[in-house]
């Protein structure tokens, strides 16, 4: 009605200028150091036409690679699930002393270096490790073997689980197992039909998580490997290796079926997230 | 020379909150806004103070039009419900954030901040407890904080959102009396918004009814009391008449 | 029956099962597989003697080594901080196309295998690549220098601010900005004084997140890293040499030596953050 004499703002929004200038800042920062690696990848993958493609990522010592990066998951996850469930039953419906210095140290692998995390394992079951000797003679091969991957692989993921479900444990409390329990209801019977379908939302989050870390690392499984291809080789170790050889449009072949992996993990993460916020405890956390 | 508001609009998506309002609050004046949960009145009491703009309608206060004038170069003072302090300043600095802020051209010695801050402290009832933090602080001490904290920039008016709500009843009571002892202090144009109609009837000089988004009636306590303009005013109001 | 007023007790009394069996499990399986290698670690490096482990730790390319990653982590942390609160901010405040899919773009460092990051950024940063060719002429050399290393632990970091801010940002009610505004602040003053203060502790968290993951950081690096010795070679990598020459307890010294600064850094952070949110 009345001609505005001067421009009403808000008093929690920005001028437009504002608004403006740190929206391309971010999309900027954005594109430049996330965008562009991710093209890059498929872009040089395709780089020598869909065929040279398809015949990298069918290369025998490729499918092994494949193989292997598969089986170490499929190994070290279930693990890392009961060790997660484990723990955040024992965290987070208990009080105990002491309990504090035990999230810490399931804290402790995100604070640790790959390098160091498969270093450890080295020293104890390599070949002048203070185990390695005493298993050679008893034919157990530990560094340079699957079982040295699984370990190294288990070490950097084990937090996942369980950092996903101790906060949601607690925030759930113990209200519906105790009447659980005071409806008749064994531990066990209490746990499948309480407990877990109360968590399984942040479960299968955590279990997202734990997987895509464990099919990509790298730095952990470097150094316990023996990088013999074929046979200790996981699909990141076999990328380094055919770039190293300047196979590039090979090693960015192999690199983007494990970059599609990781888009994959991010639609499914975003999925759980926009669904079941609720339910996770990382979208509660910090 | 007082507050005018004609003909205010205020639409959220498809519901209208508050419906062509107007109303003349005169200098000086303690104006309550009384009314049921989504009456409106909260909503216009942001539009007065510059939080919402209006789809229509303007606003003036003392011949000067503040429609579309930005929320800090009101000088409104806006006491919140939940009284928003800021939880990591203490009560001193909460108190003189508003003088702190000021452009440097206009801003105060350190030593005059101080000083205003301690006479407020003092008058407020909240003498010694300047260096304390808002979480330290009883529901009734906050309140005041937040009342001390929006009279520290000399408002021209004051808004109070329900600055009763949280607390409890003994506690209402008493900072009922001081506050209207306040206003007859200041003379600063007061404008409350409350759901009790004891409350506004016992310290309004004029009681605004309102009701989804109208304006029923105007005037006085007990003209409201003694002749309701409507069964929503004589229903709300609850009294038989006697007096307050 | 003894009055138990006084008495300490291991855990609190509860009437849920499993106590034990999951305690004791969850123990067992960190001993096996964090605690006893980690022991292994922190022993090792004696073996040489006292001076033996200074001499190693001391030694100029290790400290070359542990300068290039603690200095490369420092500055990706503080690009990470800046930009990163402002992809916070963005992301919370605004609305734009495509916001959904760079929201949940952002987590991409979490989940793209670090070696994948790695040939990537080298083949976008190296002289003939698509960026690098552009800055070549201009002098700037990114790929196989320090500054290469810089962005690729950028990459790595980028997550951690923005996630552990957001939430905060996403929180924060809206009366305490009207209330600065009502009181006369201008925007840039309310940012400032009521809003940043209010994100402090969270945003200081995940700096520190940023700079732990970039310290040990090692596949994103290695290739676009120069690894020459004293120049361009980061520390994991010194610990990967070391053990390929069987100089274990050199490694271990050096890896030891990793922990030990992190975990000064990460203490005099937790300190920061601890009066952040006293304030």
């Amino acid at each position: 009605m009345t001609k505005p004499t001067r421009k009403f703002r808000y008093p929690t929004k920005d001028s437009a200028p504002v608004r403006i200038a740190l929206t391309l800042a971010g999309v900027a920062y954005i594109a430049l150091f996330l965008l562009t690696p991710l093209i890059a990848v498929f872009a040089e993958a395709l780089r020598n036409g869909a065929a040279a493609f398809l015949a990298a990522i069918t290369e025998k010592d490729a499918l092994a690679a494949m193989w292997l990066t598969l089986t170490v998951a499929a190994i070290a996850v279930p693990l890392n699930t009961i060790f997660g469930l484990a723990a955040a039953w024992s965290v987070a419906k208990f009080d105990f002393w002491g309990k504090s210095v035990l999230i810490t140290l399931i804290d402790l692998p995100f604070s640790v270096s790959p390098v160091i995390s498969g270093l450890v394992y080295v020293l104890l079951f390599g070949a002048q490790g203070y185990l390695g000797p005493w298993l050679d003679e008893l034919g157990i091969k530990v560094i340079f073997t699957v079982t040295g991957l699984v370990l190294a692989t288990v070490f950097v993921t084990f937090p996942f689980v369980a950092r996903e479900l101790i906060p949601l444990m607690q925030e759930q409390g113990v209200a519906e197992e105790e009447a659980a329990l005071s409806l008749g209801a064994s531990g066990w019977q209490m746990f499948w039909r309480v407990t877990l379908p109360n968590v399984r939302w942040g479960l299968l989050y955590g279990i997202l998580l734990c997987n895509a870390r464990a099919m990509g690392e790298f730095g952990a499984v470097s150094v316990v490997s023996g990088h013999i291809r074929g046979l200790t080789n996981t699909m990141p170790l076999h990328v380094e290796i055919l770039y190293n050889e300047y196979n590039f449009a090979a090693a960015f072949a192999v690199a983007s079926i494990l970059a599609l992996l990781a888009l994959v993990t991010l639609v499914l993460k975003s999925a759980l997230e926009w669904r079941y916020g609720d339910e996770i405890a990382a979208t509660h956390r910090h | 020379m007082a507050l005018k508001i004609e003909r205010i609009t205020k639409r959220f998506g498809t519901v209208s909150a508050v419906r062509e309002v107007s109303l003349t609050v005169e200098k000086g004046e303690f104006m309550a806004l009384l009314g049921p949960s989504g009456s409106g009145k909260t909503t216009l009491l942001r539009v007065v103070g510059g939080l919402e703009l209006p789809e229509e309608g303007t606003l003036s206060f003392d011949g000067r039009d503040l429609t579309h004038v930005p929320a800090r170069e009101r000088r409104a003072g806006f006491v919140f419900q939940h009284y928003a302090l800021f939880r990591h300043m203490t009560v001193a600095q909460n108190i003189a954030f508003g003088l702190d802020v000021r452009p440097i051209s206009k801003r105060l010695a350190r030593r005059d901040v101080n000083e205003r801050v301690e006479a407020l402290l003092n008058r407020m009832q909240l003498e010694g407890l300047g260096k304390r933090y808002p979480s330290q602080l009883s529901g009734g001490q906050r309140q005041r904080v937040a009342l001390a904290r929006a009279l520290a920039i000399e408002p021209l008016m004051l808004l109070l959102d329900e600055p009763f709500g949280a607390l409890d009843a003994k506690v209402r009571k008493d900072l009922r009396q001081w506050l209207r002892a306040l206003h007859d202090e200041t003379k600063l144009t007061t404008i409350m918004v409350t759901h009790d109609q004891e409350e506004a009837l016992a310290l309004a000089d004029r009681v605004a009814v309102m009701n989804n988004g109208q304006i029923e009636q105007v005037g006085p306590p007990s003209e409201l009391i003694d002749k309701p303009a409507s069964a929503f005013v004589r229903e709300f109001l609850g009294t038989d008449g006697e007096g307050i | 029956m003894t009055a138990v007023a006084n008495s300490w007790r291991f855990k609190k009394p509860s009437v849920l099962p499993g106590f034990g069996l999951t305690l004791g499990f969850a123990l067992f399986y960190l001993s096996v597989i964090v605690l006893i290698p980690l022991a292994a670690l922190l022993l090792r490096p004696w073996e040489l003697g006292v001076d033996g482990v200074f001499a190693a730790v001391t030694a100029p390319r290790v400290v070359a080594a542990l300068q290039l990653s603690f200095g490369a982590a420092l500055i990706a942390s503080l690009i990470n901080a800046v930009f990163g609160l402002i992809v916070a901010w963005m992301l919370v405040r605004y609305e734009f196309p495509g916001k959904r899919i760079i929201d949940a773009l952002v987590d991409l460092p979490f989940a793209l295998p670090t070696a994948v990051a790695g040939i990537a950024l080298t083949t976008l940063y190296a002289p003939n690549g698509w960026i690098g060719q552009y800055l070549e002429p201009l002098g700037i050399k990114v790929a196989y220098t320090p500054l290469g290393v810089v962005f690729a632990l950028t990459f790595i970091g980028l997550p951690f601010v923005v996630r552990s801010v957001q939430p905060v940002l996403a929180d924060l009610e809206k009366e305490f900005e009207e209330a600065a505004a009502s009181l006369g602040a201008t925007r840039a003053q309310t940012f400032r004084r009521v809003i940043f203060p209010a994100v402090l502790p969270s945003w200081l968290t995940g700096v520190a997140l940023a700079f732990a993951r970039a310290v040990g950081e090692y596949g994103s690096v290695i290739f676009i890293a120069g690894n020459l010795p004293m120049v361009s070679e980061i520390a994991p990598l010194l610990i990967i040499i070391k053990l390929e020459q069987y100089d274990y307890a050199g490694a271990a010294a050096v890896g030891s030596a990793m922990l030990a600064i992190s975990f000064l850094l990460l203490l005099a952070i937790n300190m920061l953050q601890a009066w952040a949110r006293a304030r």
